[in-house]
């Protein structure tokens, strides 16, 4: 599986994502810096990891979705390569517009770092192939901004289209209906708050996150 | 020329901080305030062959989030100047 993983001036979990990819499928992913206008060829999978990429300056994610490997990523995307973005990635992808809605403060305006469980809502997704329909997992969180919000609208067909891929458990942040990972129409792309890299080794604690890496891959493999 | 852009968030949308500052208004005893929005002021130095569909574009593309946010465009008068 050839990956790739995007670094932003303010990236802070990319080393974290580049050794989870390594672990599980055994390759070096590419790492991809936010000026390169291009992607190496022939990937599979770009990731875009957590942290405050420029700062968070006007907006979590605003800078870094005109930056100009964002421009690769959204062709990468609609070409159907797979784009899993965590933390500040997913605020990225809905500040491109990939993903729909936005991230805005936690309701509770705090930082929020600790475990939370979330519910597999959809098993069927290359992203969470590795889990079953319903179970729940536990995840790290860490974050100021991750309070999803879409117009209800939007919300009724994330819902109807399956495309609600996590939810968190209880009250977290303030998201519309506890959602915590949304996928695109295609399935192709997820956008997640929670940090799955952070959950793959026992020495993390928590090993819930590597059944989303193994699964990615396996389906990767298999669609090969 | 200046331009002021305001930033304020949909009616209807969550704020926390407006929420917060309110709570901190009451806890220092102020009454009477109903409600508090925050939002953004960002002031922009153009020339003045910038078209207002020009900075509308500004505001759609990178200034503001229309999921969640409105605009409100300000071009700022020059302040006039004493006859020589």
């Amino acid at each position: 599986m050839k990956s790739a993983v995007i670094v932003f001036p303010g990236s802070n979990c990319d080393r974290e994502m580049i050794e989870a990819l390594r672990l599980v499928s055994g390759c070096d992913p590419a790492i991809v810096w936010h000026r390169d206008a291009e992607l190496p060829a022939g990937i599979d999978l770009i990731a875009i990891p957590g942290g405050f990429s420029y700062g968070d300056y006007l907006r979590a994610g605003a800078m870094a979705a005109n930056s100009p490997v964002i421009r690769a990523v959204k062709d990468a995307a609609d070409r159907g390569v797979m784009v899993l973005g965590v933390c500040n990635g997913f605020q990225v992808l809905t500040e491109t517009g990939i993903l729909p809605g936005a991230l805005m403060r936690n309701a509770g305006i705090r930082y929020i770092c600790r475990d939370v469980v979330l519910r597999v809502e959809n098993s069927q997704s290359v992203f969470t192939a590795g889990y079953e329909a319903g179970e729940e997992i536990t995840i790290p969180i860490a974050h100021h901004d991750g309070n999803y919000q879409a117009d209800a609208e939007t919300l009724d067909r994330l819902e109807g289209e399956g495309r609600v891929a996590f939810r968190y458990t209880g009250e977290v942040n303030g998201s519309a209906r506890g959602i915590a990972g949304i996928l695109n129409p295609q399935g192709n792309v997820l956008g997640m708050m929670p940090h799955p890299e952070r959950a793959v080794e026992p020495a993390h604690g928590l090993t819930d996150g590597r059944r989303l890496f193994e699964g990615l891959i396996g389906a990767l493999a298999q669609a090969a | 020329m200046k331009i002021r852009i305001f930033v304020t968030l949909k009616p209807g949308v969550l704020d926390p901080q407006g929420k917060a500052i309110h709570h901190a208004l009451e806890g220092l005893g102020f009454a009477g305030v109903n409600d508090v929005r925050a939002g953004k002021l960002i002031e922009l130095e153009v020339s003045e062959s910038v078209t207002d569909a020009e900075l509308d574009d500004m505001c759609r593309k990178l200034l503001a989030n229309m999921v969640i946010e409105n605009y409100r465009i300000e071009r700022v008068a020059a302040p006039e100047r004493a006859p020589a």
